[in-house]
């Protein structure tokens, strides 16, 4: 199986395909920024900033299910920020504290704001994200990049990787179907031997396709020099933005800046 | 098609967006930058034109390589991060340049950490990692002398620090965000990772042991002098240590125990068995909290290199036996 699967493009065209790509990059931003200044418990403005994203990804056309199960992903982190339910000790003055019957610990209200304030934040970020790689072109995304002054060396070898790594992880996933070819998989579920063994057959694996990475990357780097590569990486000229994009890229910066500021004037 | 569809877990290393503070975010990429800066400068002179197309195949590398799992136990797994590997066999610099792509292009295209967070991740994982990772194998070798047994063993000590000190700086962050309180977050991410990074040293040597025997003439032999590889060791250690200075400062409210104490005296009784989780961290007989929990992590600092020394030295002779 190849795994050109793993790009998360969806091929569109909607007007939030057809947005330039260093507007998309750059309202992006702004959209997380926007949630990650609003104040904790600002439960109007989360909404309003949830609003928007729906409503881009309905412009979209790629589908409200597919982001959403796509940012669920950056759910398990949550875990981490549930330790602030329990009684946090800097937000005591405010707020009730909720002992939990039957154990030594308490839940503050506060700290229950708290983690809510962050899982909506998170998960504000997660869709605007998802939404970005999904109707635009990584290679739109690399261009957009070096056009917003991204070191050209980073957006080179970003573009390197993007290009190989479809070839390294078919390389890999042959390499662990060789794997289980050699030996079979108990049906328990567990390995054969012991971990130590296990692990290092897993890092002569990634020893290997080290050393076929690297001897690939000199060939790449010969052919390179043959054709008279001298060290730039030169890109064709980017395009103009078009009045279509200067009109979106103003309007919704506006709007953000706006909720950003009924935010502070509604909740601070 | 989902990321975790290929890649078995989410690393908890990778911050999702939200989490971070503005404040700690600035910080973070500020240093991030300088440390990219720095990388960009020094690669350029080391690889030339050869930059580009090492580089790029490599991160794609890192990134496959991540793919590549062992069963630990029942359904759990065990993989891999790559930065002490990257480290060791592309040098500091260059292995920071690899992971920083590595890390931005898993944030832009799969959303595996966050956008804005990125300036968190990088520093963890792509700047932090590395150095770290290149100091300790760079001072387990100077002890051990140049033999394949000691490229293994510090190739091992530096990946299980290099994990293990991402995971710190990770969980400080959360505190100094006031996410996550860094009395519960620092042990938890310490021990989840010490766990998780004898898997990355396992996989690391696995690596090295198979490059050594192929290609030995990839293994960073003496690229570098002794004395700029001693300022390696240096920084790696110096780092290892500032995290563990800064780590008792890492709460938004240093004096906010005490304060609940007074203000709501029964939630003292709440608050306890909470903090009890680090009693380890504190060190016996210092009567402040916090000079006692800076004693403690650079006793614990320095105890970590002991061990690798002594390991080191054990390997030594084994070798000279056989």
């Amino acid at each position: 199986m190849h795994l050109h699967a793993l790009d998360t493009y969806q091929p569109g065209e909607s007007p939030v395909h057809r947005l330039d790509p260093r507007v998309k990059l750059v309202l992006t931003v702004l959209f997380i920024l926007t949630a990650a200044l609003t104040p904790d418990r600002a439960w109007l403005i989360f909404g309003l900033l949830e609003a928007l994203i729906l409503a881009a990804i309905l412009a979209s056309q790629v589908g409200l299910g597919l982001v959403q199960k796509r940012s669920a992903l950056a759910l398990p982190f949550l875990l981490a920020a549930l330790t602030v339910v329990f009684a946090r000790p800097g937000d005591m003055g405010e707020g009730r504290i909720l002992p939990l019957p039957g154990t030594p610990w308490a839940v503050s209200e506060a700290g229950i704001g708290r983690f809510l304030s962050i899982v909506a934040r998170s998960y504000l970020s997660v869709q605007a994200a998802v939404l970005l790689a999904a109707t635009t072109p990584f290679p739109d995304l690399l261009w957009g990049m070096r056009a917003l002054k991204v070191p050209r060396l980073l957006v080179a070898v970003g573009g390197f990787l993007y290009r190989y790594l479809f070839v390294l992880a078919d390389e890999a996933r042959r390499m662990m179907q060789a794997r289980e070819a050699r030996s079979a998989v108990p049906s328990n579920g567990r390995g054969g031997r012991s971990i130590a063994w296990r692990a290092r057959v897993t890092g002569a694996m990634a020893g290997s396709l080290f050393l076929r990475a690297y001897e690939r990357s000199e060939r790449i780097w010969a052919a390179m020099v043959a054709r008279g590569y001298d060290g730039e990486v030169r890109v064709l000229s980017i395009p103009t933005l078009r009045p279509m994009d200067w009109r979106a890229g103003i309007g919704w910066g506006l709007t953000l800046t706006v909720i950003l500021i009924a935010a502070y004037g509604l909740y601070k | 098609m989902l990321r975790s569809d290929i890649f078995p877990s989410p690393s908890p290393l990778h911050i999702p967006d939200g989490f971070l503070s503005m404040g700690v975010l600035i910080v973070c990429w500020i240093l991030s930058i300088i440390g990219i800066g720095v990388a960009l400068v020094r690669t350029r002179r080391a690889l030339g034109e050869r930059q580009v197309p090492v580089m790029g195949v490599l991160a794609a590398f890192i990134f496959a390589a991540q793919m590549l799992n062992f069963t630990i136990a029942g359904g759990t797994s065990g993989h891999f991060l790559g930065a002490a590997l990257a480290a060791i066999l592309l040098g500091p610099w260059a292995a920071m340049l690899t992971m920083t792509t590595v890390i931005a292009i898993q944030a832009l295209l799969f959303q595996d950490g966050g956008l804005l967070a990125l300036g968190g991740n990088i520093l963890n994982m792509a700047v932090i990692g590395p150095i770290v990772a290149y100091g300790f194998y760079r001072g387990v070798r100077t002890l051990l002398g140049n033999r394949r047994g000691s490229t293994l063993v510090a190739g091992f000590v530096a990946a299980w620090v290099s994990i293990v000190v991402a995971a710190v700086a990770c969980a400080m962050e959360l505190g100094f965000s006031g996410t996550s309180p860094i009395g519960i977050s620092l042990p938890a991410m310490a021990g989840i990772h010490a766990l998780i990074g004898i898997g990355e040293g396992l996989i690391t040597v696995g690596a090295l042991a198979l490059v050594l025997t192929t290609r030995p003439d990839l293994v960073e032999a003496e690229r570098a002098p002794v004395p700029a590889g001693m300022r390696w060791v240096w920084g790696g250690l110096a780092i290892a240590i500032v995290l563990t200075l800064l780590s008792p400062l890492a709460s938004p409210h240093p004096d906010g125990l005490e304060r609940v104490a007074e203000d709501l005296g029964f939630i003292e009784r709440a608050q306890e068995p909470l903090y009890e989780v680090i009693p380890d961290y504190v060190f016996p007989g210092i009567p402040n909290e916090a000079l006692a929990t800076i004693a403690a992590g650079i006793v614990g600092t320095l105890i970590v290199y002991g061990i690798a020394v002594g390991l080191a030295a054990l390997f030594r002779r084994r070798e000279q036996v056989a």
